[in-house]
């Protein structure tokens, strides 16, 4: 069941306020997407820990729904 | 990720097999035939490393498929153990390959060779 990206790109902005945000559908097929997420919530934390908060902002679509989502993520310089 | 090592048997099981091999793939399919572009992209990085692994494959029974995802509150697959310890999925992985990390982390962690 695919997601729209703007659907997307609106549940994570509302996980992460402050963060800047790029998300790109990869194939084209509303299933395939990359997040570039770059959020002070991330400073000082391992990846795995980064990508957990991502994971808990999509409220159990990630693996579901949501079959692809590559992440990047990292604080502001 | 240990807290949630509980009574339910599958966590037992996944606990007891990252405990007693140094390097674990819970993956889609088995290392010479990934059933998944994540998956095989793991093994592809290990393999290209030398590191010495052992891959576990989640497709072959629903509950291991559920609980790998319960014990390490991480919702997909593939998932990389190193000495117990989580390390991370398809992205950690490749990320720490590409900008050099991960060679030097198992080498510190004594699963290969220097």
């Amino acid at each position: 069941m695919p997601i729209a990206q703007a659907d997307l790109e609106a549940i994570l902005r509302d996980g992460f306020p402050d963060a800047e945000i790029k998300v790109d559908d990869l194939a084209g097929d509303g299933d395939h997407y990359r997040a570039r997420i770059v959020s002070s919530a991330f400073k000082g934390l391992p990846r795995v820990r980064q990508h957990q908060l991502v994971y808990a902002a999509l409220k159990g679509r990630m693996g579901g729904e949501l079959h692809a989502l590559a992440l990047e993520t990292s604080a502001p310089a | 990720m240990t807290e949630t090592v509980t009574a339910n048997p599958v966590h037992e099981f996944i606990a007891k097999t990252v405990e007693e091999h140094p390097v674990v793939l819970f993956m889609k399919g088995v290392p010479e035939q990934p059933q998944c572009g994540f998956s095989a992209q793991v093994v592809q990085i290990l393999d290209h490393l030398g590191a010495d692994f052992v891959g576990v494959n989640v497709l072959q029974n629903d509950q291991l498929r559920d609980g790998i995802k319960t014990y390490s509150d991480w919702p997909t697959i593939p998932q990389l153990y190193v000495k117990g310890e989580f390390v991370g999925g398809c992205d950690i992985v490749r990320e720490m390959f590409q900008n050099g990390e991960l060679k030097p982390f198992l080498e510190e962690q004594g699963v290969l060779a220097a």
